[in-house]
């Protein structure tokens, strides 16, 4: 059974995001980068620029498919894991730590109320689970 | 994020039994996968190991040591009778009359009449009224209704389904010597002693020294009740199991074509990359011929290369490669563990080398063309 931490919140298309006052930080869960194998390119949004909430922003790739990840809420770009680029390993290793993938400085904080929490994230892949 | 080309079976390769349920078929060697921790996937109706950990991992240990396939999936035919030869013959575009040595294997793509592939196959010559042919499992069916409806002209001939046999592939510089362990004294002279591309059968196993991944190794036959112990014992002798995530970008690190992606029955071994395989020179006639002959006449207008992605990203299936002569596809696209770039192979006009672009995700990226094999025995030969 994949981790879940209890104090992030959740989009049920698997990012994580763990809020400090009007900064989020995002990642993909331990339970997608275990479905999606070694990971060996990320394409990261750019540094300052503006996404909305559900904007495809990044991509990450495995050995065998891409996959978009969106933004889970709006904001600017403010902080973005350089070391992704020569080791997308890390989010495979360490997705809620070493793995984030980059900080939004958020327009609205009223949207992580929207998000899933923990327990709601992990009954979603239960439900992906017994598909 | 959608997950469902890792995570969901698509179904659509399901074999649909009578009252509507679904049912993938399982290899003898089922058990054994999930003992070892496999994560299983839908593979032409076959729940198979995808990886047992880490691709990657698997990738590199059968480039640097030994690691093993359960290919049981695959189909295997007895071709026998006094017309196997000529059936052969007709059947296929490599001509098995090159085949002088009993055990030896040898490479061949059947064809439809308008030269397009109807499938790839290994077929070994065991004696003179006894081939054995391995074709692939997602085209079994439209496979054996093909060899069945091209019989009629010979009636010294039988078509046997070997469904009674299992399948492991042990590939990896140390494939062989940690394979040969296995097999008793008395058995093992003649396996030590085998050439490249031959075969021997010791005692109810058939072990070809072949493999889909560019290193040295052996495919071992075995009968079905057999499998699990035999697939225990090279656990026991330090083969390590290895899922078909690996095996696919092995087999593209090796420059090999997968039957389906690289090419199939409306692309021509011609613009496939398989010229090689191709017997046109004799007097021979087979299926396709004409066809292959006069798109030679006509002059051949594609050809398959590889290419190396110079900038950052993965090349894919599918994606658009912009030359100066026009426009080609990527057939079989994926991240190179051996190089840690990525490679692909592609289908790109006649002529064209050097450098090309490749469109991914709305961006031109640029790429190499290169020769095939990207790697053999674990070395680079780019």
């Amino acid at each position: 059974m994949s981790n879940v931490p209890a104090e992030l919140k959740f989009l049920s298309s698997h990012e994580w995001v763990l809020v400090e006052d009007d900064i989020a930080t995002i990642g993909v869960s331990d339970h997608a980068q275990e479905l999606l194998g070694d990971l060996v390119f990320v394409e990261l949004p750019e540094l300052e620029s503006s996404v909305s909430a559900g904007d495809s922003v990044a991509v990450i790739e495995s050995v065998k498919a891409a996959s978009d990840t969106y933004a889970p809420v709006s904001g600017q770009i403010v902080e973005v894991n350089d070391e992704l680029e020569d080791s997308p390993e890390r989010i495979n290793d360490d997705p809620y730590g070493d793995g984030w993938m980059y900080k939004i400085k958020m327009e609205d904080p009223d949207e992580v109320g929207g998000l899933l929490d923990a327990e709601a994230y992990t009954e979603s892949i239960e439900d992906d689970d017994d598909d | 994020m959608h997950l469902d080309l890792a995570a969901k079976r698509t179904g659509e390769f399901f074999l649909l039994t009578t009252d509507g349920y679904v049912m993938p078929s399982k290899t003898p060697l089922y058990q054994s996968h999930l003992d070892a921790s496999a994560k299983m996937v839908d593979f032409a109706g076959w729940d198979m190991p995808i990886h047992y950990g880490s691709q990657i991992t698997e990738h590199h240990l059968v480039r640097s040591d030994a690691g093993m396939f359960d290919v049981s999936h695959m189909t295997v035919v007895d071709v026998t009778g006094d017309d196997a030869i000529a059936y052969l013959q007709n059947l296929l575009s490599n001509d098995i009359a090159k085949l002088k040595t009993h055990g030896k294997a040898l490479y061949s793509c059947m064809l439809n009449d308008h030269g397009g592939v109807v499938d790839d196959l290994i077929v070994y010559f065991i004696n003179d009224s006894f081939y054995r042919v391995i074709i692939n499992s997602a085209t079994r069916d439209k496979d054996i209704a093909w060899l069945n409806a091209q019989t009629s002209s010979y009636s010294n001939l039988s078509l046997r389904e070997r469904d009674d046999v299992a399948m492991i592939a042990v590939q990896g510089p140390a494939a062989r010597e940690r394979a040969l362990t296995i097999f008793a004294d008395n058995q093992r002279a003649p396996l030590e002693s085998l050439a490249r591309f031959m075969a021997a059968e010791v005692g109810e196993y058939f072990v070809g020294r072949t493999g889909y991944t560019g290193e040295d190794g052996f495919e071992i036959l075995m009968p079905v009740d057999e499998a699990a112990s035999c697939w225990q014992q090279l656990l026991d002798a330090g083969v390590k199991p290895c899922g078909l995530g690996a095996r696919d970008t092995l087999r593209l690190e090796a420059g090999m074509s997968l039957y389906g992606t690289d090419m199939d029955e409306t692309t021509s071994p011609l613009i496939s990359g398989l010229g090689w395989t191709l017997a046109m020179s004799d007097e021979r006639d087979f299926i396709g011929k004409p066809a292959l002959q006069a798109e030679l006449d006509r002059g051949v207008q594609q050809q398959m290369v590889g290419l190396v992605l110079k900038d950052k990203g993965v090349l894919r299936n599918h994606l658009k490669v912009v030359t100066e002569a026009g426009e080609g596809e990527i057939t079989s696209g994926s991240f190179s563990p051996t190089l840690a770039k990525s490679i692909a192979l592609a289908r790109i006009p006649a002529g064209v080398s050097g450098e090309v672009e490749v469109e991914i995700r709305s961006k031109l990226l640029k790429a190499d063309v290169v020769k095939i094999p990207f790697v053999k025995q674990g070395k680079s030969c780019i």
